[in-house]
Parts: structure tokens; sequence; C-alpha cells
């Protein structure tokens, strides 16, 4: 029996947009409710997002977070795993940056601690994810719950270390002291600076390039190798993937090994390419948010590319947004964003079937 | 050292209560058979709602209905995602907890424009201490005395609410006939829909049960243990009474001593800030603010005991057709 196909082009843009839309509709009817106008409001947003260099600056500052933590997400994801410890994998990949800047920063050059620091983002964030990966794939255990136990186990951990071993001496906020300028990661004003073209300031730095790399190499990982076969064969149909000989736990682990290590990429960003120290909390919620992306970007890393950039302008947009009209709180992003995890994510059905049931009826016709 | 007994217990009551009521509401939606990562979002939602009507109202008992009101509203939006959409059940959760932290902090903001917060609330806009008759009197007898003044008297209308309705879950999920189908749903969804009865109905209100809990669990916390709302006030307890339910393995009772495990835990906490143990020096206060998080993650992975999940949780059911 032969299906009527549906186009292309309605599963990969109509549907996203339509569930977006809903999302901003409700998100302006909140803004209604509080008395402000939401055309006004989305004005501010798009300006603040995109409307002068310092603020695409940030966008894709806030994206270079958004694309880590939403292919960490998008990867598990394909392998029908709910890896909902992006948060804690980020928080303890970037101890793993922050704790090879630290090391080496006094004594290695530049270009030896950025390949450091990646080794070690990625090996804390996969390490991270490696305990409840095993758990799930040999002792049976939940993979959400212990990955949401973990989050809050490096939130714990990440206080007891700066606090007790990591704070610079002598100063009251858990801070380790600022790395030596060999361990920034450079702007990307000055990268283009030096061949000779101006951009205004901006926390932008050269993670953005990591970033984009790394799409790069996790299409090419899921869609292109053998490995990629197994993770979408284990992702489509588990049961079929056993009798294929495929090893579903081995799979599970190190497709969280690489999650994870995405995750822990949030760090490079964070601590090496703007605040220059460890901290506290400055994955703020960006592991959460993968997610979002995740869905929106339906998996596919050109898909997270423009979903982290939708995310970022709204971060970005929102704060503007929050200084044009007081009585909005930069918060109302994050309203945005369950929104779209609602829509797209939990409610998928809800428009997906009814306009897939459109196209199959007239293209039947 | 009894009396800082008595007292490390008396605050454990108090820190296990909302995650009694939390856990239970947990266990009403898993027990049909809808995973419920949403109890954070609940909590802090009508934590919210029954502060701002409280403000608004001047009474607690309008904030707590307010609470459930909007606790079950959300309930109810997990349940059209889960059960009428077969949506993921997690997804569904995050995307609550996600737009109820952002909401919250909206609506506050231009509500009361005290940067998300919400006014102080004092006088009968607050669940106030009961005291126990006599228990003045009783304060001197020696150890009846205190366990009974101190611990058992002046607490709020809630704290006794929690404890009393452990007994009734017991009797609602093992005695009655709606909790039998319950029950079933949550383990073989397709036996009950043989029998003539609607899965979709029977998921419907446990989740609307759920609300209610939560309602109660989110009002304690900004109308009892605390005098208003404040930003990122549930601050993981939905998550330890999640944590909480599969300890107690999805029954009541184990549930709320799992509950008071783990309110224990965090009561010895804060007191242990700074305190040297023999032999050991001082134990750092994460690691006892982590055990209730570690300790499940080992019972899931069978290290002490065994904790199964009703069958069926976390997956969508879709009725036969034809």
């Amino acid at each position: 029996m032969s299906q009527p196909k549906v186009p292309v082009w309605v599963n990969l843009a109509l549907i996203p947009f339509i569930n977006i839309m809903l999302a901003f509709l409700v998100s302006a009817l909140v803004i209604l409710a509080i008395g402000e106008n939401p055309i006004e409001a989305a004005g501010y947003l798009v300006y603040g997002a995109f409307g002068y260099e310092e603020g695409i600056g940030y966008t894709l500052y806030y994206a270079t977070n958004l694309i880590f933590t939403g292919l960490a997400v998008s990867i598990a994801f394909k392998a029908g795993i709910f890896n909902i410890g992006g948060e804690g994998q980020a928080y303890i990949g970037g101890l793993g940056v922050g704790l090879a800047c630290l090391a080496f920063d006094q004594t290695m050059p530049f270009y030896v601690i950025v390949p450091l620091a990646i080794i070690g983002g990625a090996a804390f964030g996969a390490a991270w994810a490696y305990i409840p990966a095993y758990l799930s794939a040999r002792r049976g255990s939940h993979v959400v719950i212990t990955t949401i136990m973990f989050n809050f186990i490096a939130s714990s951990l990440m206080v007891y270390l700066m606090v007790n071993w990591l704070k610079q001496e002598g100063r009251m906020s858990p801070n380790s002291r600022t790395f030596e300028e060999s361990a920034w990661l450079p702007y990307m004003h000055e990268m283009l600076a030096a061949i000779g073209i101006n951009i205004e300031q901006s926390p932008l730095n050269a993670s953005f390039l990591w970033a984009l790399i790394c799409c790069v190499l996790i299409w090419g990982l899921i869609w292109h190798t053998r490995w990629g076969y197994q993770l979408r064969t284990v992702g489509t149909n588990a049961t079929a993937a056993i009798y294929a000989g495929i090893d579903n736990g081995k799979v599970t682990i190190w497709v969280m090994l690489i999650s994870g290590a995405l995750a822990g990429f949030v760090g490079l960003n964070e601590i090496m390419g703007v605040q220059h120290s460890l901290l506290l909390n400055f994955t703020a919620g960006f592991g959460f948010a993968g997610i979002a992306v995740s869905l929106m970007g339906r998996n596919h890393p050109v898909g997270i590319i423009l979903a982290a950039i939708l995310f970022g302008a709204l971060y970005q947009g929102g704060s503007e947004l929050a200084f044009e009209i007081p009585s909005i709180t930069p918060e109302i992003v994050v309203v945005i964003q369950g929104l779209v995890i609602l829509f797209s994510g939990a409610l998928e059905h809800m428009c997906k079937d009814r306009v897939e049931a459109f196209f199959t009826r007239t293209s039947a016709a | 050292m009894f009396e800082t007994l008595i007292l490390i217990l008396d605050a454990t009551l108090r820190v296990s209560t909302p995650l009694i009521l939390a856990a239970l509401a947990g266990l009403f939606a898993e027990r049909s058979g809808i995973v419920d990562i949403g109890l954070e979002g609940k909590i802090l939602g009508a934590a919210f709602a029954a502060a701002a009507a409280a403000a608004v109202f001047g009474s607690a008992w309008i904030g707590l209905l307010f609470a459930i009101i909007a606790s079950v509203a959300l309930a109810l939006i997990h349940g059209f995602a889960c059960i009428t959409h077969r949506g993921d059940h997690i997804v569904s959760g995050v995307a609550i907890n996600t737009i109820v932290a952002g909401l919250t902090v909206t609506l506050g903001l231009d509500w009361f424009s005290q940067g998300g917060q919400t006014p102080a609330l004092t006088g009968d806009a607050r669940f106030t201490s009961i005291t126990f008759p006599f228990a003045d009197a009783l304060a001197d007898v020696p150890v009846i005395g205190l366990i009974y003044s101190e611990l058992l008297s002046g607490h709020n209308i809630l704290v006794y609410l929690a404890f009393a309705i452990v007994p009734l879950a017991v009797w609602i999920i093992y005695k009655t006939r709606f909790g039998l189908r319950l029950r079933a749903v949550g383990e073989n969804p397709h036996a009950v829909d043989t029998a003539g009865i609607s899965v979709a109905f029977i998921r419907y209100r446990a989740m609307i049960i759920c609300g209610i809990l939560c309602g109660l669990a989110g009002a304690y916390l900004s109308t009892a243990h605390n005098a208003g709302f404040l930003k990122d006030m549930s601050a993981g307890k939905g998550y330890i009474a999640l944590a909480a339910l599969i300890f107690g393995k999805w029954r009541p009772v184990p549930v709320m001593f799992a509950c008071l495990l783990f309110g224990f835990l965090d009561a010895v906490a804060v007191r242990m800030q700074g305190v040297q143990v023999p032999g050991i020096g001082e134990v750092p206060v994460q690691a006892i603010e982590v055990l209730p998080y570690v300790l499940t993650v080992l019972l899931l992975a069978g290290f002490i005991g065994k904790a199964v999940a009703p069958k069926a949780v976390g997956r969508p059911y879709v009725k036969e057709r034809g």
C-alpha cells in the first residue's frame, strides 16, 4: 500500500513555521495582557537583535551556546535518547575548560592551550554524561531521571569546588583568578580587524567558528558514517537494531559521550571566550534551551543553526525590549522558549497531523 | 542534644510538607501512566498564584483557591498534550516548567512592580501556625512536652493536611474503584479499554488530582512557609519530589517516608553548616544536599533495591479502531 506523499517543504518549513507562529501568538497575548503593544515589542526585539552590529554580535554569541547545546540534545534524540542533562554537562564541561586554562595559561602559548581546553571541555562534559549513559545501558536506569539528578549534583559540586578550592584568595565572590591573555579566545572583532574589517565590539568570539565546525562534523557523523547509521537505526527502531546486530547499549553510551562533549563546549564560549575566569552559574539555562533549539531545528544541523540564531535573537532582543519597555522583563523570552517547546515538541501532532492530512487529501484528489 | 533533635525533626516536617504534596501529585499522575516532569512548574505557578491572590484579596484561602486553579490548568495542558495529542511526556513537562519560570516573573513584575516578587504577606493573607490545646502548659513536661508542643503543635494547617492526605491517597488508590482503574490504566491500558472504560478520562482525572496537590504544595511555599512569592522559589522541589516518588517506589506511605528522609537531610544540612564532626572534620553542606539525588540514582541503577515504574508510564495510549 503506497501512502500519498506529503511535500518535503511542508515538513521542513511549513510545520515549524506554524508552530513558532503559534508560540509567538500566545506570547503576543501575554504582552497584550500586561498592557503593552505586541507589535511595538516585536519591533524593539528585532531591532535589538539585528538592528546594529553590536546587537548582531550578541545574537550570534548567544547562538553559539545554543548551537552546542542544541546539537547535544539532538544527537541524543536521533538515537532515541532524551538527554535532559545538557545543563549539568555544560557546567562540568566548563569546569574542564577552566581547569585547562588555569593549569596552562602561565606556561603555554595560545595555540597549545586551545586544543587542551577543547579536550578538557569535551572530556569533562562527556564524563558527566557517561555515568547516566552507563547506568541506562547496562543497569536499566531511566536516562531522563538520572540526567536530571546529575544536573543538581553538578550544581552542588561546582559550588563546593568554587567555594572551597578554586576561589581566588582574598575575594568574596566565588570566582577563580582571571586567566592570562594567552588563554583568551580571540573576539570576532579582533580577528576581523586583523584582516582589515572593522566591526563594533561584542562578546562574539572564535568559539562561534568551532560551533559551526561541530555542526559539519555532526552532520557527517550522523548521515555519512557507519556509526551514524547505527545511531539512526537505534533511534528509529530499537528492536530492529538488535536484530541487525547492533549493540544498543554501546550506541547509547557513545552517543551520550558525544552529546555531553558538545554540551561541554559551552564553556569555551563562556569561560574562555568572555568571562576569562571560572565562576558559578555561567550556563544560565542554555542547557535546557538546547531542547527548544533541537525541537525547532528538527534535529538537523542546518535547522539547529537557524533555530539557535532565532533563540539567540530572542535573548538579545529580549534585553533590548526590557530596556525600552520597563514593564516587560527579559524573562518573556523564557516564556516564548517554553511555548516553542510546547507547540513544536509536546503538541507536535496537533498541527502536523492536520496539515499532513490536508496535503495528502489534496494530492490524492 | 534531645532538644536539637526535636528542632531538626520540627524543621523536617516543615520542609517535607511540599515534597509530600508534590510527590503524591506525581504518584497519581504516574500511576495512571503519565510521567510528570512538570511538578516543578506547577508548584512554582501555584506559589505565584497563591501569593498574588492572597496579596490582592488579603486571604490565604482565596490564595489557595487560585493556586489550585492555576495548577490544575497547567496539569490539564500537560494532559491535553500527553493524552489527547500523544505528545512526549518529558517534552511537555519541560515546556510547562519553562513557561511557568518565565511567566511568573513577567506577570509579577507587571502586577506588583517589585522585580517579579509579590508584596510581603501579613495577617490573614498567610496560613499561620495552629497551637494545639495545652501546648504551652505542657511545654515544661520532660520529653513528651517538647514533642507535643514543639514537634506536633505549632504548624500551619497545610502541614497537617499533607500528612492527612497520605492515608487518604492510600484509600483512594487501593480501596476504591477509581483507584483500581487508575492503577490498571498505568499498567495495562488496553485491558481497561477492553472493559469499556475510557483510558483518557481516567488519566485526565488523575491529572486534575495531580494539579490540586501541586496547588497545595505551591500555596504552602508562598503563603505558609514564606511570606510571598520569590522568583524560582520552588528551587528544584518538584524534582526532589520526583526523586522521592521513585525512592518510595510509587506507593504512598513509602513515598511519604522518602519525603521525610529528604526533608530531614535538608534540615540537617542547614544545621551542619560549619560544624566540626569528630573524626571527619567539617562536612560540606553540598555533600548532604546532593544525597537525595545520589540515592535516587543509586536506587534507579538497582544498587539499593529495585524501583519498578508502572508498566505503561510515559507511553501514549492509542485506541485501536476498526
